[in-house]
Order: structure tokens, then sequence, then C-alpha cells
């Protein structure tokens, strides 16, 4: 990178401001740990600090040495890179975390140890969901919404630093998410567990996410805007909405990393399942369905298969899709019309979910060959086949009387892993895959064998454990009721416990 | 058609987007949520329920704190087998008084809405101390630390405070007394339990919960909580087919 010499370059606008931001940041930061009684609230806000300090040092590196500096007529793809690579980190990490507390079930007395307290099921499981959800998924999210959003709009992306500002301010809220739950912060809301402070933190890097994705669309060079935008979009508008009320919170003092959620009972249950599903919802399924607007036409170099197909399942799918929070809370003391509401849209909820299944499979019209040549396609139609599949077992689960049985169990574990390694992993890398030779200037992967034994092995992986979880779920249920009092020993003896 | 030329607008002008996508996605949680808040008989009238005594919500705080919910569910379903084993299937307003809730989505354990009062308080001891020394097959976690660790509840009245500001009904009395009320809960022979019990009811019991008379533990308030999930609501004056308990 011979570049600084060059002219035109400069460092990203709002470089400076943001190092006086971070200094300003880490003093307030320190002077907060300094003040607090509250052991977990120092350690988060020391964290924070040091997150400061760090992001202090290398903006004011970066200026002195001119290494910021970049060509303003060029797509920003660093900040992406670092994306791709940050994807990657997390998957390992969430994927290791998800290993370790399914071994603690499966051997007690060998993966727990009662010393370290910070290490049971309890404490690591939110932290397996977030580093998947989150951190995984997060940053697929946000690494390819950047790659479409400059590529559709025929623009680079907006806001000079903001770009970098996003993606290491989100590497902090996990990092703060993570080590808060280790350390025992936590509001026990399903995928909304970090408390006030972190939260905080998520939604100022949320709303510069935002400011930055609209900031694009608003320089951009098409007067249309791309399909794949209005899902990214639609994810970005949404996720933000249902953060904002389910995390709606009383902290126990300014220096208290406690806080107090504001609905009791059974609001706080429907505005959690509100946010929890749709977590899935938008998060897990409209962000990954516009990477799959995108990555999927370029790849088999076909057109998206129905223009009014796209239009009428994204407006049908958002409608939709809130509506579904209920279904988590099937004969609980939820009244039973919100109950029932719940489960109908729940059901109605396939259509324009096979809606965007038939739009992203049919694109393969006449390109279909490609399913044989190219393992990466064969990933993200597989992706897509999963999509299907979890799409059509989630409206059976809603359903009062599946529910009945399927709830409390593993077969709700086991769905939700069908969507997750099936759909948003086989997406997330089929997507990486065409992103890397693309960003790194390369002629294709380094092994398309290797890609290969990725695929057969996670297709065999996820279905073995699908069917693992769906034989132990059902068989829990069926072991608790008391007609059939000996179907399961451990599992009868386990509840008893 | 016309109409999707009409969506030509929404594909060009990204604010008109947003809209669109606001509007879209709150109908369904207006519809679905916000009638819970003033619907009467969402939750049901019952005698009994009471905030947590400042032992219990130190004890609950430290449910949460450790993922508890995340294999032990607290809602008994009007299913015939949860009821049987567990006992009445658990009420909105069992739970009127949770922020946060803690219904709880896996049952990996078996449910804990009525533990309340099913074990002696050493059984909780030793069970929490090591799962296996009383239940062989139980995956559980040991919470061995919980009863090393001294409660710290320097906080609990600032933690009370938080709760009232969200609307649960602690009077200034027992928000004053918190400290007091606290460690009159975990000792026996407390003079305190007195007050303690005007203002949590007469069910409340002092007692050591976690065995050791020395100090105030983690172990103690867990236990405390623990004791008294499921046994507030007075169901024998609670009448399930009274209309204004229809739902």
């Amino acid at each position: 990178m011979s570049a600084p010499s060059h002219p035109e370059l400069k460092a990203p606008a709002g470089s400076a401001g943001l190092l006086a931001l971070s200094i300003i940041s880490a003093l307030v930061a320190i002077v907060a740990a300094g003040l607090s009684q509250d052991p977990i609230f120092r350690f988060q806000v020391e964290i924070f600090a040091l997150g400061a300090i760090v992001a202090a040092f290398a903006l004011n590196a970066g200026l002195a040495s001119g290494s910021l500096r970049e060509d303003p007529d060029r797509y920003s793809d660093n900040v992406i890179k670092a994306g791709v690579i940050a994807t990657m980190f997390w998957c390992l990490a969430g994927l290791a975390a998800g290993t370790l507390i399914a071994a603690q079930l499966s051997w007690p007395r060998i993966f727990y140890f009662p010393e370290l307290g910070f290490l049971n099921f309890g404490r690591l499981r939110p932290l397996h969901t977030s580093a998947v959800i989150f951190a995984f998924g997060g940053n697929a999210l946000i690494a390819t919404s950047f790659w479409v959003v400059q590529r559709t709009c025929k623009a680079k992306l907006a806001g000079g630093i903001a770009p970098w500002f996003v993606f290491w301010g989100y590497q902090l809220f996990i990092v703060l998410a993570a080590t808060g739950y280790l350390a025992g912060a936590t509001q026990s809301k399903e995928y909304a567990e970090p408390e006030w402070l972190t939260d905080i933190w998520l939604t100022i890097v949320w709303v510069a996410y935002l400011l930055v994705f609209l900031g694009t669309i608003w320089k951009r060079k098409e007067p249309h805007i791309y399909v794949a935008n209005w899902f990214y979009l639609a994810f970005i508008v949404t996720v933000a909405l249902l953060h904002l009320v389910n995390n709606a919170a009383v902290p126990v003092s300014p220096l208290s990393h406690k806080s107090y959620g504001v609905f009791a009972g059974v609001q706080d249950a429907l505005v959690q399942w509100w946010y929890g599903h749709n977590a899935v919802g938008f998060f897990l399924t409209a962000g990954f369905l516009a990477m799959m607007y995108y990555f999927v036409p370029k790849r088999v170099e076909r057109p998206v298969y129905s223009y009014r197909l796209s239009i009428v399942h994204f407006w049908a799918l958002i409608f939709i899709y809130i509506w579904a929070g209920p279904h988590h809370l099937h004969y609980t003391a939820l009244p039973q019309w919100a109950q029932t509401l719940g489960m109908t849209f729940s059901i109605m909820l396939w259509m324009p979910s096979w809606g965007g299944m038939i739009n992203g499979l049919m694109t393969l019209s006449g390109a279909w060959d490609k399913l044989r040549t190219d393992p990466v396609v064969r990933m993200m139609v597989v992706s897509i086949a999963f999509y299907g599949m979890s799409t059509f077992e989630g409206p059976v689960m809603s359903i009062r009387a599946v529910n009945a049985l399927s709830h409390y169990t593993d077969w709700t574990i086991g769905h939700v892993h069908s969507g997750a390694l099936g759909w948003v992993g086989f997406i997330s890398f089929g997507a990486i895959y065409c992103m890397v030779p693309w960003l790194w200037k390369k002629a294709g992967m380094y092994s398309n064998k290797l890609i290969e034994w990725h695929f057969w092995i996670a297709t065999t992986g996820i279905l073995l454990y699908i069917a693992a979880m769906w034989v132990s779920g059902i068989m829990a249920t069926a072991s608790l009721k008391p007609s059939r009092p000996s179907m399961s020993r451990t599992s009868s003896a386990r509840s008893a416990a | 058609m016309s109409v999707w030329k009409h969506h030509a607008k929404f594909e060009r002008h990204s604010l008109l987007l947003v809209i669109g996508i606001l509007v879209v996605v709150s109908i369904g949680g207006l519809v679905e949520i916000a009638p819970l808040f003033w619907l009467q008989g969402t939750v049901e009238k019952v005698n009994g329920m009471r905030p947590y005594s400042p032992l219990e919500l130190a004890g609950r705080d430290i449910y949460v704190r450790e993922g508890c919910y995340l294999c032990h569910s607290q809602m008994i379903r009007p299913l015939r087998d949860e009821v049987e084993r567990y006992g009445h299937y658990s009420l909105a307003a069992e739970s009127m008084y949770d922020h946060p809730f803690q219904w709880g989505s896996k049952r990996t354990g078996p449910d804990l809405a009525r533990v309340g009062g099913k074990y002696s308080d050493a059984w909780h001891r030793d069970h929490m101390m090591d799962p296996r020394s009383v239940v062989p097959e139980s995956v559980m976690p040991p919470y061995k630390f919980l009863a090393e660790k001294e409660l710290d509840y320097r906080d609990i009245a600032d933690r009370m405070k938080a709760q009232r500001t969200v609307g649960v009904p602690y009077t200034q009395a027992a928000i004053d007394n918190a400290r007091k009320d606290l460690e009159a809960q975990a000792d026996p022979f407390s003079t305190d339990a007195a007050g303690l019990r005007t203002r949590y009811g007469a069910k409340v019991v002092n007692r050591d919960f976690d065995g050791n008379p020395d100090k105030i533990t983690e172990m103690d308030a867990a236990i405390a909580y623990l004791q008294m999930l499921g046994t507030l609501v007075d169901f024998k004056s609670y009448k399930a087919q009274a209309p204004e308990n229809q739902r």
C-alpha cells in the first residue's frame, strides 16, 4: 500500500471527531468504574474503557501514519473484509460454546467445575446463543449488507469513518454482552439478555448502522432500490424497534449493572416473545433473505425469478411475522384470544415464507446444472431448502395441540438449529464463499474440494442433529404422560429432580 | 397493473419505504400486546399476592443471574399430567410482580412454579451444592459457590425502589426497613421478625435457610426464594369458573 502519497487520498470524515469521542468515553468510563460499588458494573465499564482506549490508539496511529486514508471514488471494502474475518471468528466461538454446553448436558460430571461457577450451563447458554445469532449472524449481515448496498446503489458507503465505528462498535457490544453473561449480568430475556448499559451501547451502534445504510441509499446512482435492500432495511428498522421496546428498563442506580424491566408477568411474557420471535423473523429471516436475493442471482447469473412475488412476499412476511409471538406461550397464563391470534398468524406465515423459498429456488431456472458443478450454489440451494423445511415445521409446532407436545422439549431446540445451521449458516457460508474471492481479488476459493467436504459434513451433521432432537423431544413428553410411566427412565427421573 | 406501478414509489423513496415498514410491523404488536394492559381479566383476581420480601428478591436476582430459567420453567400448563405432577396450573396473577417474568421456555429440569415447600431447606442446599448427590441422573450444574459467597445486599433498598418505579407496590416502610427485613428473614432468632411479617404477611418464615448461622449467603437468598414459589395465592378462595377469571 504505497497509496499515502496520492493527492486524492484522505482520512475518512469524522476520524478526528471519533478519536476525541473515544478519549472522552474512556475517561467517563474510568470515572464511573471508580465511583461504582458494584463489581459487575465496574467490570463492564472497565471493558468499555479498554475498548475506547484501544480505539483511540488505533485511530491516532491510523491518522498519523496515513493508513486510514482511502480513495473516495472506490467502494469501502476494507470494512467488509474485516466483517468477513469477524464472521468466521465468531462462528468458531459460537459453535465451540454450543459444543461445550451440549457436552455439559451429556457429561455433567466432567464438564462442570464446582469452583468455576461462571462456566455453568446457565451462564454459557446465552453466550452460545448470542455468539451464534448476534456475533456470527450479525457480522455476516453487516458485512454482506455493506457489500450489497454499495454494489446495488453504485455508491460508496456513507458517513466517512462511521462504517468502521459500526463494525468495531458492534464487536465491542459482543464482547460486553459475552463478558457480562460470564460475570452474571443478564436480564434473563432470551436473545435480549444484555443489561441496560450494553443495550444503550447497542442502540447507539445500531442507529449509526441505520444511518450508514440509509445514507448510502440516498447517494445511489440507481433510481430503483434493489429488493435485497428492502429486506436489509426491514431487518435494521424492525430490530431497532423490537430492541427498544423489549429492553425498556429502570436501572437500580446509574452506577449499578442491574435493571428491572418496565413490564411484568403476562405482559412481559408477550413483549419478550414478540421480540423473541421477531428476532427470528427479522434478524434471522429478513436479513438473510436479503443475502439470498443478492448472492443467489449473482452466483447463478440469472435474474430473480419473480419481481412481483418478491413484492408480495416482502410485505406479507413483515406484516404477518410480527403477530406470531404468542405461539411461544401456548397453554400459559396468556389470555387464550392472544394465543389463538398468534397461532393463526403463525400458520398463515407459512405462505410468505414459502413465497420467499420459491422465489429463491426458481431463480435457478435454466441454471440447475450449477447444482452439480458449483458447491457454493449447492450450499445456497440447500440453505433455501432448510428455510422451507423449518418454515413449514414452525407453523406445525405453533398449532396448540402440537405445541402441547413440543413445547419445553428438545424439539424446539432442534427446530431452531435447522433454521440457524441449515438456513442462516449455509446462506452465510454461501455468501462468504462468493465474497472472499471478490474482496481479495482472487480467481476463486482456495479449494472447491474443501467446500464439497464442508457441504456434506455440515448437511449430514445438521440432519443427525435435527432427527436426534425430534426423538428426544417427543420421548420427553411421552415419558411424562401419566398413561405411559415407563417409556424413558432417564427423562422422567430427570424431571422429578 | 397499476398496483405494481404504485409500489414503484416505495422502491424509489427510501423514507417512504422505512415508514411503510414501520407501519406494517406495528399493527400486529398494537393489536396483540397493547390490549393486555387494559383488558379486564388479563390478570385474575386473587387473594394472597404480595411483592417479594427483600431476601426473596435477592434470591430471585440470583436465580436470574445464574440463568436458572434456561432449564426450569415457572409456568404449569392446564394439562392433566402437568397439574397432577406440579399442582394447580399457573395463573397470570402469580407473576404480576415479576420483573422480569420467569416462565421459561425449556424444561431440562422440572417446572418450579410451585416448588415452594415441596422439599426441605437441607434438601435444596444439598441439591445445589452437588445435584447428583441427591438425584444421581441429574444434569444440573453445581452451585456450591452460592453457599460460600456472602450475599451483597448493600443496594437492596435501591433495588426495591427500582421495582417500585416499574410498578411493584412496595410501601415506604418496606423500603426503609429493607436491610433489617432481609437480615430478619435469614435469622431464626431475629427480634425483627414481627416487622417482617407485618410487611410481608403472616406466612413469611424466618430461618437459617442454608444451615450456616455465621453469615447470610447467596444460598440463603436462593433457597428463601425457591421456598416461597407458588405459595402465595389462596386457591381456596380462587374461583376459576367466575366470569371475571374467564379468559
